[in-house]
């Protein structure tokens, strides 16, 4: 065999598992555009013999879409804004100054790994309620602004940056607080966008807060909304309006990745970032 | 004159990083702390929080709903990691040559699940797996089989929280194999070509040491993701059939929060977190250990 052979080979080998992790997306989407009539009946079709867009007017029209939406635009743009703020903050004194303190905080952040909310989601939930923000938006903002992958990324970005940058500045008589705002923030708008796209997913994704501090309908994240459609049981379940929602809540999601995909994976391939 | 200059930057480090340690102190050491205190108590999130010891450690460790629990995510977990990490170097051994038309294409498909969140994972595949009219079934009935009452098994039930987990969770550790694949210099496999070494042994002897590093961090990621799966089964199986696919969070939040048995769902909480401390431990140890040889 020669290698042109053994590279088609590999070609067709590569395509095989393009279609296995490609499908089960495609599928659904496919599915959200297929009549009722077509969704449960033999013999199955992958494109829709008669397509219809009635589940989408359901899921905009009858079902409380844009409410929904809006609330899970507010939640994300919010703490995703703050997140890069206070990481690109924080990742800056953890790289450019020495402080007892900074390496204590340092490891105390490296040790929430360990303790995911998801396991203490009972006192996370007397706290929330404490403060007066449950069923408030903000009780899903605030928790979430703190992110330890983010100040990661971002004190690795500043530990590159040499240090005469910095001396030279303060030779020249700027505050410390300058110096981040005019040099240092600026240099880092590649770290910046990166996790203000990984923030975005991480938040519009995030059901854990909202199911922590949600609990009137009108207040739901799209997330929240899916689920309380999803979990009716399977006599009830309306699937044609569960498949259109789905796809309507990934929608923001696949057109950040088509625009930044190369972005996207090269850092996750650096950092290790989980998408 | 040296000591007031550093001074003044230890005012700037602290203000610099003081909205994080705020977030910090407040939604994530507090709780911790006030979970342990929750453990000893008989706290029903309303009125009654008494202090009572050891009662809540006593009375889970002959609970056999919490057992059967632990053991399922314990299950999941064993299943989950090297299937996970097969899954993913696999692919990554396939797709890392750039060269070969169509990878880096395929790349980008495999990483795009791991960009859903756990609850559009589970609708995928409970549209899927869907025991009338899902597709799979109905692949099943075209090659001439049975179909399968996927979510009325518990055996079925827990391969599909496998199948979505690896479908959904292995695009990233791909990347980081491919990453660790692509520092591999070149004339060691040729060196071994020369020597005669077959592909397999050229696996074993160069790749799989060289991606230890890597491989330490992977694995720990996966326990650790392992213990907090939730929503995506949740939405997937809801738990069941029973509970056989009802893991650790899931009961940690029922108990919680739907039975309002916060004291004892915090118990459960602190002895998952006792194990990934245990589990973090291990691999650190193993991890050094491995380093000095």
């Amino acid at each position: 065999m020669t290698i042109r052979h053994t590279n088609a080979l590999k070609s067709v080998v590569s395509l095989f598992f393009a279609v296995i992790w490609a499908f089960p997306v495609i599928w659904m989407i496919l599915s959200s555009f297929k009549p009722g009539s077509e969704l449960f009946s033999y013999p199955l079709h992958l494109f829709p013999q008669d397509w219809t867009l009635a589940n989408f007017e359901k899921s905009l029209g009858s079902f409380d879409f844009m409410r929904y939406t809006m609330n899970s635009l507010f939640v994300t743009v919010v703490a995703s804004i703050f997140t890069v703020l206070f990481s690109c903050m924080c990742g800056f004194a953890l790289a450019k100054y020495r402080y007892r303190f900074l390496s204590v905080f340092f490891m105390a952040l490296l040790s929430t790994t360990m303790l995911p909310t998801e396991i203490i989601m009972s006192p996370s939930f007397t706290v929330i309620n404490v403060l007066g923000l449950y069923n408030s938006l903000w009780g899903c903002i605030l928790p979430a602004i703190g992110s330890m992958t983010g100040i990661f990324l971002m004190r690795q970005f500043f530990v590159s940056v040499p240090d005469d940058f910095l001396e030279a500045a303060r030779i020249d008589g700027a505050s410390e607080g300058k110096i981040f705002i005019r040099i240092m923030f600026p240099i880092c708008a590649s770290q910046v966008a990166i996790l203000s796209i990984f923030s975005f997913r991480w938040r519009w994704n995030d059901y854990i807060w909202p199911l922590i501090s949600l609990y009137s309908k009108e207040k739901y994240t799209l997330q929240m909304a899916l689920r309380s459609i999803s979990a009716s049981d399977s006599v009830s379940l309306d699937w044609g309006l569960l498949l259109a929602t789905s796809v309507l809540t990934m929608l923001p999601i696949l057109v950040i990745f088509v625009i930044f995909n190369k972005k996207i994976m090269s850092s996750s391939m650096s950092s290790g970032i989980k998408g | 004159m040296r000591k007031r200059k550093t001074d003044r930057y230890f005012k700037w480090a602290l203000l610099f990083c003081t909205p994080n340690i705020i977030l910090f102190v407040i939604f994530f050491l507090i709780p911790a702390v006030i979970g342990v205190w929750f453990s000893f108590t008989n706290y029903n999130g309303l009125n009654r929080l008494d202090f009572i010891g050891l009662d809540n450690y006593t009375r889970i460790f002959s609970d056999s709903e919490y057992f059967s629990v632990l053991l399922n995510t314990i299950k999941f977990t064993i299943v989950n990691v090297p299937v996970g990490y097969i899954v993913a170097l696999g692919l990554a051994l396939i797709l890392c040559n750039d060269k070969i038309r169509g990878n880096s294409i395929t790349r980008i498909l495999i990483y795009w699940p791991t960009l859903l969140s756990s609850i559009m994972v589970g609708v995928t595949w409970k549209w899927l797996f869907s025991e009338s009219f899902g597709f799979v079934n109905y692949f099943l009935i075209v090659a001439g089989l049975e179909p399968v009452k996927w979510f009325s098994n518990p055996v079925s039930a827990f391969i599909t929280t496998i199948v979505a987990t690896a479908w959904s969770g292995c695009g990233v550790n791909m990347l980081i194999f491919i990453g660790a694949l692509k520092q591999i210099p070149v004339d060691q496999y040729e060196a071994a070509r020369i020597d005669g070494a077959s592909p397999w042994q050229q696996f074993r002897v160069i790749t799989l040491p060289a991606l230890k590093p890597v491989s330490y961090m992977v694995i720990l990621l996966s326990i650790v993701n392992s213990f907090k799966v939730f929503a995506m089964p949740l939405t997937l199986t809801n738990g069941g059939p029973g509970t056989a696919t009802t893991y650790m969070i899931q009961y940690i939040y029922q108990t919680g929060f739907e039975r309002l048995n916060v004291g004892y769902s915090s118990a459960a909480s602190m002895i998952m977190f006792v194990l990934l401390m245990i589990v973090s431990f291990v691999q650190t140890r193993l991890n050094a250990k491995s380093e000095r040889e």
